[in-house]
């Protein structure tokens, strides 16, 4: 939670009078409804594998977590989605800091344009971004089309065309919400332009660097469209998590996609958690 | 000393036009001007952090004017500080002296002796959240005079300040120039200020910059 918002809050009191808790009662039964809303999503995939198969005994829950952990192709997709998301996440941020910052502390010119190209990536639907990247590469040297095209590259590549304007946008506010003054500061004080940077404002910023980690991590775990036009969904292969799910669901076990969704559900739910505790303290997005 | 030799600035709609200043060494110079007449820009450009478009800076004799803001030896107090979030108020006494690589005692004997003449010594591990008006000015004093800067420049360090913290930062400020006899450029729009502390005056009129009657 940002310090403004905090700023913003006051201690829950029960609403005196009766304008005042009509409007409380309205409002908190939407924010209600949708809490419960996505509450009853998550528990409707725990009550579905917990319930388990005719054929299953004892602890259905953990047997169905057992036999997605023991099946070759769901552990390749696993360790393929925990490696390729981290190294999306690492580049995503490498290019969001300079990109935010240019961006938060600088009018140049191609400003305005270049925000709201940042902007296409996040609002364009995921299987337009995944033909576009196939379209690209039709256009780049066949050398290169056949290292990336439909091998592993091209996992990371359709992660990090979507995960990476995240991380800027939220470079971005972060480094506004720091002082431009504390650089100018440090460099009367004998710092470099570089020294200024790494030694005040990156601190600074730090909650949103890691911010920034964390949620371009949880967008590449969660990436599909693009993912299935640009590097396919074959086993063993360029299977991730979030394919897995749809392979399972396209040969008919029901079971194994709602397990695999769990295991991506708690990855998810992890990664928000670190990003509430870490990130979102200091600063607002 | 602090010459200003004939100085243009110009920023969008901003303009001044051959700006001569002499502050001898030594002296405490009160800048006075209305605001948004560019008392906070001309300081930028004396401590390298806005070019000038015309003219020459000479900081202790030396022609400054392409230097960087690192190689000006001025400290620079903001308006409220602009103090460094994440460090702590020792941390930022120790700054300057940290990115030269001072030895370690060097730094921390410093750092004593700027808390004891500024009256911080029981602030040392704090950070500045939670600092009164007053502790974050006396803490950018701190940081400017902690590499012992020939050139103070305070951009109105008493505004918004009560007025009992008003009159003891007027004192330490004194007492700061008789300890260290830094030459000192203060930004103000407060007569009564330039009154109190001034050994000569000047005014911002028109992009001009004009001898204020002490």
């Amino acid at each position: 939670m940002s310090d403004v918002s905090r700023h913003n809050q006051r201690e829950w009191r029960p609403p005196g009078h009766g304008g005042e808790r009509a409007f409380l009662t309205i409002f908190g039964i939407i924010l209600g409804t949708y809490a419960l809303f996505i509450l009853l999503l998550i528990g409707a995939d725990l009550a579905y594998a917990g319930r388990g198969t005719p054929t299953q005994s004892g602890w259905p829950f953990a047997q169905a977590f057992l036999a997605a952990f023991r099946s070759p192709e769901i552990r390749s997709a696993m360790i393929l989605t925990m490696v390729s998301c981290t190294i999306t996440a690492i580049l995503s941020t490498f290019i969001a800091i300079p990109s935010g910052y240019l961006l938060a502390r600088y009018q140049f010119p191609g400003n305005r344009l270049i925000d709201a190209l940042l902007d296409v990536p996040i609002v364009l639907p995921p299987l337009v971004v995944g033909l576009s990247l196939l379209i690209l590469f039709q256009f780049l040297p066949p050398g290169l089309r056949g290292m990336v095209v439909y091998k592993r590259p091209a996992v990371i590549l359709a992660q990090l065309a979507v995960a990476c304007a995240f991380a800027v946008r939220i470079m971005r506010a972060a480094f506004d919400q720091t002082d431009r003054r504390c650089a100018e500061v440090a460099q009367t004080l004998g710092c470099s332009r570089w020294q200024a940077f790494r030694l005040v404002e990156l601190p600074e910023a730090w909650p949103g660097v890691l911010t920034a980690v964390t949620i371009a991590w949880a967008r590449a775990l969660g990436e599909f469209g693009p993912l299935l036009i640009f590097a396919g969904a074959t086993r063993n292969k360029t299977e991730v998590l979030s394919t897995t799910v749809f392979l399972e669901l396209s040969i008919g076990d029901l079971s194994a996609a709602v397990t695999v969704s769990l295991i991506m559900v708690a990855a998810a739910v992890a990664v928000v958690i670190a990003a509430r505790t870490w990130g979102s303290r200091t600063f607002k997005i | 000393m602090i010459v200003l030799d004939h100085v243009s600035i110009e920023q969008d709609a901003f303009r001044m036009q051959d700006v001569c200043i002499e502050v001898p060494r030594g002296a405490y110079a009160v800048l006075m001007g209305a605001t948004g007449s560019g008392k906070t820009t001309l300081l930028e450009v004396i401590c390298g952090l806005r070019r000038p478009t015309a003219g020459r800076i000479l900081l202790g004799g030396e022609d400054l004017t392409d230097a960087t803001p690192a190689g000006r030896d001025v400290g620079y107090v903001p308006q409220d500080g602009a103090l460094f979030k994440t460090m702590t108020v020792f941390e930022q006494l120790a700054f300057a002296l940290m990115v030269r690589r001072e030895n370690p005692e060097i730094i921390e004997a410093r750092v004593i002796e700027l808390a004891e003449l500024l009256g911080i010594q029981h602030l040392l591990d704090r950070t500045p959240d939670g600092l009164s008006g007053g502790e974050c000015q006396r803490v950018g004093l701190g940081r400017a005079l902690s590499f012992r800067p020939r050139i103070l420049l305070l951009d109105e360090p008493l505004c918004a300040l009560d007025d009992e913290t008003r009159s003891q930062i007027v004192d330490l400020l004194r007492q700061v120039r008789e300890h260290t006899g830094v030459t000192t450029l203060h930004v103000t729009h407060n007569k009564s200020e330039a009154d109190q502390l001034g050994t000569m005056g000047l005014r911002i009129e028109n992009g001009c910059v004009l001898p204020l009657a002490m």
